[in-house]
C-alpha cells in the first residue's frame, strides 16, 4: 500500500482510493482515476515534476503532490 | 427552429465538427460572467441553431467551463444534445456521455475520428454501441467530412421524436439510493431532470444540493446509509460505476484491441520531446522559432510594411495631399490624417504580426505540443502562481505586448490566464527599447547593463505579481490543479488553423479596436490643440503639455518630477512607447530626433542624475502599457472594471518600484535621507509583506464575514 507518487517509472499500480478533497478529488475521478482501475507511470518531466501516467488508454499528466493523494497497491 | 447543443471533451475534434456543421454562419459571443467564447451558428441544410459548449470532461460544478455547460443544459433545455466522442479514446469520452444521458434531453452521439480507428485496423460497431448507450450513434470523421449528412439527419430526427434516452445504470446500491432520493425530490425539481438531480445529489454535488433546499438533510441521510453499506464515499462509488458502465458499453462495440497506433506514435514522440535531457533544449528551440518567425522576421516585416509603407507612404501622404488639394480646412485635415487614420493604423498595423503569431500558436495547440509545454515548464512557473503556458505570452511580449497578451488565451485556468494577461507587459517590448537606449546613452555611457537590468526588473515584476495577485480575492482560490490530458499528437487541419486564426484576430479588432481608436484620438486631440482650441505648432503649448506640468509634482519623489517634459513624455507613451523619445525631441526643440534620441543626450544628462534617469526608465517600463495593449487586456479580462484595476495595479507597482530605486539609490550614492526615503522603505517593506504573507488582503476574514451576513 502506498501512493501513486512512489510508483516507479514503467510500473503499473491498482488504485485503492482517493484521499484528496473538493475539486481536486472530483477532477482526479472525472479523468478516470477511480477505485479499482490500473495506472501506469510513463515518465517524469525534465525538471522532476509533474509526471505522466497512462490511465484508461490515454495519457494524463499530474503533479507529484496530486499523485500523493492517490492510494495504490 | 431546433436548438441543439454541441458537447464534448477538449481535443476530440469539436471545433472542426462545429465548423463543418455550421459553415460560415457563426456568431461568437461570451458566456455570461466569464471570458469563455460562446459560439453559435445555423446547421447547414437544417432549420437548427447549434450552440457550441466549452470543451469539458465532466459536468462537475468546479470549473467555469463546466458550470456554464451545466447551466445551459439544465436551464435553457436545448431540443437535442450532440455529444461528440473521440472513437480512439472511448472510455473517458463516454464518461461525459453517461452524465449527459442523465439530463433528460434527446441525445445524438457523434462518434468522431472513425478514420483513425480504421487506419489502426480497429472497428467499432455503432449499432451495438447505440443499443448499449440507449441513444443514436453516428460514426463519422469531422476532419475528412465523413458522416456529416447522416449526423445532421440524426439531429433533426432526434429533436422531432423528442425521445429522451435511458440513463446508464449504476451499481445496485447506487441505483437504490438514487431512486430513494428521487422520491424525496419529486415535485421539487422539473420531472425530466429528476434523474440528474438524484444522482448529482447522491454524489454530494454542492450546486445540485443547493437547489434541493430544506430537503438536504433527508437526502444526505440516504447518502450516508449507502456509504456505510458500500464502505466508500458516494462520489467515488458513482464515478466508478459510471466508468464501469461506459467501459462495458465500449467493450460491447469493439473487439479486444491493443494500444492504437496513434497512441504508440505519440508515445515515441513524447519519449524525445519530454526527455530528461532533450526536453528543455527542444522547448527552447520551438520557442526560438515562434519568436523568430513572429517577432524577428515574417511577422514584423508584415507589421513594418503596414506601418511604414501602407500607412506611412501610401495612405497618410495620399490622404493628406488629396485633402489639401481639395482645400479642406487644415484642422479637419489634421484630424482625419493624424488623428483618425493614425488611430486606425495603431489597430491594423498589429494585424500582420498577430496573424503570424496566431497561426503558430494554433498549430502548436492543435498538434498537441502546447500541452507538453505546460508539462515541461510547470515546475518553474507554478511557484509564482502562473501556468507553465505563461511562458509564451511573456516571450512574445518581449517583441510586442499586444500579441503577447492575446497569447494568454491558450491558458486553460481562468485565474492563471487573467494574471498572465495583467503582467505580460512588464517585460520590455521592442517599442520600449528606444527609451532604454536613451537613458543608457545619455546617463550610463551606453552600458548594456541598463538593458539587462530592464529585462531582469521586468521578469521580477511578473513573478512577484504572480505571487501577490493570486492572493487577491477574484484571483484567489484553491491552487489550480494540474491534472491535464496529454492529447495524442496529430497533424493540424489547415481549415481549422485558418479559421481559428481569423477568429482570434477578428476578436482583437472587435474588442480592442474601438478603444484604441478613441484613446489615440483623445491623446492626439490633447497634444494638438491649446485650451482655446487653436491648432498648436508643437506639443509644448498643447493641452497635454499643461496637463504634464500640472501632474509633474507627483513624480518629484521619483526623481524626475522637476522637469515637466518627462511627465509629458510618459503621457504620450500611452499612444505607443516609442513616442516617448520622439516627444522629448519636440519638447527640447528638435523637429525630429533619431530613434535613441542622440541629439538630446546632453540635455537629458544635464537634467537627471543617473539614478533619477533609471527611475524614469523603470516607471515607463512598468506603468500602464500603450492603449493598444490596454485594449488587448480588456479583451482578455472581459470587463472595463477588471481592466481598470489591472492598469491601476501596473501604475501602482511602477510608482513603488521607481520610488524605492530612486530613494534608496540616492541614500546609497549621495547619502540623502528625507521623508521620502522613509516612505520608500515603508513601501519596500509592504511589498515584501505582500509577497511573504499568506493572506495579506485578509481574504479569509472577508470570506467568513460574507458567510456571517
Amino acid at each position: 500500500m502506498g501512493t501513486l507518487r512512489e510508483v516507479a517509472c514503467g510500473d503499473t499500480a491498482k488504485v485503492m482510493g482517493i484521499s484528496a478533497r473538493g475539486s481536486m478529488r472530483k477532477r482526479i475521478m472525472d479523468m478516470g482515476i477511480t477505485k479499482g482501475c490500473t495506472v501506469t507511470v510513463r515518465r517524469i518531466a525534465p525538471l522532476g515534476d509533474p509526471m505522466e501516467v497512462t490511465v484508461r488508454g490515454y495519457e494524463l499528466s499530474l503533479r507529484k503532490s496530486e499523485a500523493e493523494s492517490i492510494e495504490v497497491e | 427552429m431546433i436548438r441543439a447543443a454541441l458537447a464534448g471533451n477538449p481535443n476530440c475534434g469539436k471545433t472542426t465538427l462545429f465548423n463543418k456543421l455550421t459553415g460560415s454562419s457563426q456568431r461568437v459571443g461570451n458566456w455570461p460572467g466569464v471570458t469563455i467564447d460562446r459560439k453559435e451558428g445555423r446547421i447547414k441544410g437544417a432549420d437548427a441553431i447549434l450552440v457550441d459548449l466549452p470543451g469539458i470532461y465532466s459536468l462537475s460544478p468546479y470549473s467555469p467551463e463546466e458550470i456554464v455547460s451545466r447551466d445551459f443544459l439544465l436551464d435553457e433545455s436545448p431540443d437535442v444534445i450532440v455529444n461528440i466522442v473521440d472513437a480512439t479514446n472511448m472510455e473517458r469520452n463516454l464518461y461525459l456521455t453517461s452524465q449527459i444521458l442523465d439530463v433528460g434531453i434527446p441525445t445524438v452521439v457523434a462518434l468522431n475520428m472513425m478514420d483513425a480507428v480504421r487506419k489502426d485496423g480497429g472497428e467499432i460497431d455503432t449499432v451495438k454501441l447505440s443499443s448499449a448507450l440507449g441513444c443514436r450513434v453516428v460514426g463519422m470523421s469531422a476532419l475528412k467530412g465523413e458522416g456529416i449528412e447522416e449526423l445532421i439527419a440524426a439531429i433533426t430526427e432526434a429533436a422531432a421524436s423528442g425521445k429522451v434516452p435511458e440513463p446508464l445504470r449504476l451499481s445496485e446500491a447506487a441505483e437504490a439510493s438514487a431512486s430513494r432520493i428521487s422520491e424525496v425530490l419529486r415535485g421539487k425539481v422539473p420531472d425530466g431532470q429528476i434523474r440528474w438531480y438524484s444522482v448529482k445529489a447522491l454524489e454530494r454535488d454542492p450546486l445540485a444540493l443547493e437547489r434541493t433546499g430544506d430537503l438536504e438533510g433527508e437526502i444526505l441521510h440516504i447518502v450516508e446509509e449507502m456509504e456505510r453499506e458500500t464502505d466508500d464515499d458516494s462520489d467515488s462509488v458513482v464515478a466508478s460505476d459510471r466508468y464501469s458502465a461506459v467501459s462495458r458499453a465500449a467493450a460491447s462495440s469493439t473487439g479486444k484491441r491493443g494500444a492504437s497506433k496513434g497512441r504508440t506514435t505519440s508515445d515515441r514522440i513524447d519519449r524525445i520531446v519530454t526527455d530528461r535531457w532533450l526536453g528543455l533544449p527542444i522547448f527552447a528551440g520551438v520557442m526560438f522559432l515562434v519568436y523568430y518567425i513572429s517577432i524577428s522576421t515574417i511577422g514584423s516585416w508584415g507589421t513594418d510594411w503596414m506601418n511604414d509603407v501602407f500607412f506611412g507612404e501610401w495612405i497618410i501622404p495620399g490622404m493628406r495631399a488629396w485633402l489639401e488639394g481639395a482645400s479642406v480646412d487644415p484642422v479637419l485635415t489634421a484630424f482625419i490624417v493624424d488623428g483618425l487614420i493614425a488611430g486606425f493604423g495603431a489597430v491594423i498595423g498589429f494585424l500582420p504580426q498577430m496573424l503570424v503569431l496566431f497561426v503558430l500558436l494554433v498549430i502548436l495547440e492543435d498538434c498537441g505540443y502546447m500541452a507538453r509545454i505546460a508539462f515541461v515548464m510547470d515546475r518553474v512557473f507554478r511557484r509564482f502562481g502562473l501556468s507553465g503556458k505563461s511562458f509564451i505570452p511573456v516571450l512574445i511580449g518581449t517583441g510586442c505586448g499586444v500579441p503577447g497578451i492575446m497569447a494568454s488565451r491558450t491558458i486553460e485556468s481562468e485565474r492563471d490566464r487573467r494574471i498572465t494577461a495583467m503582467t505580460t507587459t512588464f517585460i520590455p517590448c521592442s517599442a520600449k527599447l528606444p527609451v532604454i537606449a536613451l537613458i543608457a546613452g545619455a546617463l550610463f555611457g551606453g552600458s548594456a547593463l541598463v538593458a539587462l537590468a530592464s529585462y531582469l526588473v521586468g521578469i521580477a515584476a511578473i513573478l512577484m505579481s504572480g505571487i501577490i495577485l493570486k492572493k487577491w480575492k477574484s484571483l484567489a482560490g484553491a491552487p489550480s490543479e494540474f491534472i491535464m490530458e496529454l492529447p495524442a499528437y496529430h497533424m493540424p487541419g489547415a481549415v481549422t488553423v485558418f479559421r481559428s486564426t481569423l477568429e482570434k484576430t477578428w476578436a482583437f479588432v472587435r474588442k480592442a479596436g474601438t478603444f484604441i481608436l478613441l484613446a489615440c484620438g483623445l491623446v492626439w486631440f490633447l497634444s494638438t490643440f491649446s485650451w482655446n482650441m487653436v491648432l498648436v505648432e508643437d506639443v509644448n503649448t498643447s493641452m497635454l503639455a499643461d496637463m504634464g506640468r500640472a501632474l509633474s509634482w507627483m513624480f518629484v519623489p521619483l526623481g524626475w518630477g522637476g522637469d515637466w517634459q518627462f511627465t509629458v513624455g510618459t503621457l504620450t507613451g500611452l499612444l505607443a512607447k516609442e513616442n516617448v523619445v520622439g516627444t522629448f525631441g519636440v519638447l527640447f526643440g528638435f523637429s525630429e530626433v533619431s530613434e535613441a534620441g542622440e541629439e538630446i543626450w546632453t540635455m537629458v544628462a544635464a537634467m537627471l542624475t543617473p539614478i533619477a534617469g533609471f527611475s524614469f526608465l523603470l516607471f515607463n517600463l512598468l506603468c500602464a502599457p500603450c492603449f493598444a495593449a490596454i485594449g488587448a487586456m480588456r479583451r482578455e479580462l472581459g470587463t472595463w472594471k477588471a481592466t481598470g484595476a489591472a492598469v491601476l495595479y501596473q501604475c501602482g507597482l511602477a510608482y513603488a518600484v521607481s520610488l524605492i530605486v530612486f530613494q534608496i539609490g540616492s541614500l546609497a550614492i549621495y547619502g540623502t535621507f528625507g521623508v521620502w526615503t522613509a516612505v520608500s522603505l515603508a513601501v519596500a517593506a509592504l511589498l515584501v509583506y505582500l509577497v511573504v504573507s499568506n493572506d495579506p488582503f485578509r481574504m479569509s476574514a472577508r470570506r467568513s464575514g460574507e458567510v456571517a451576513c
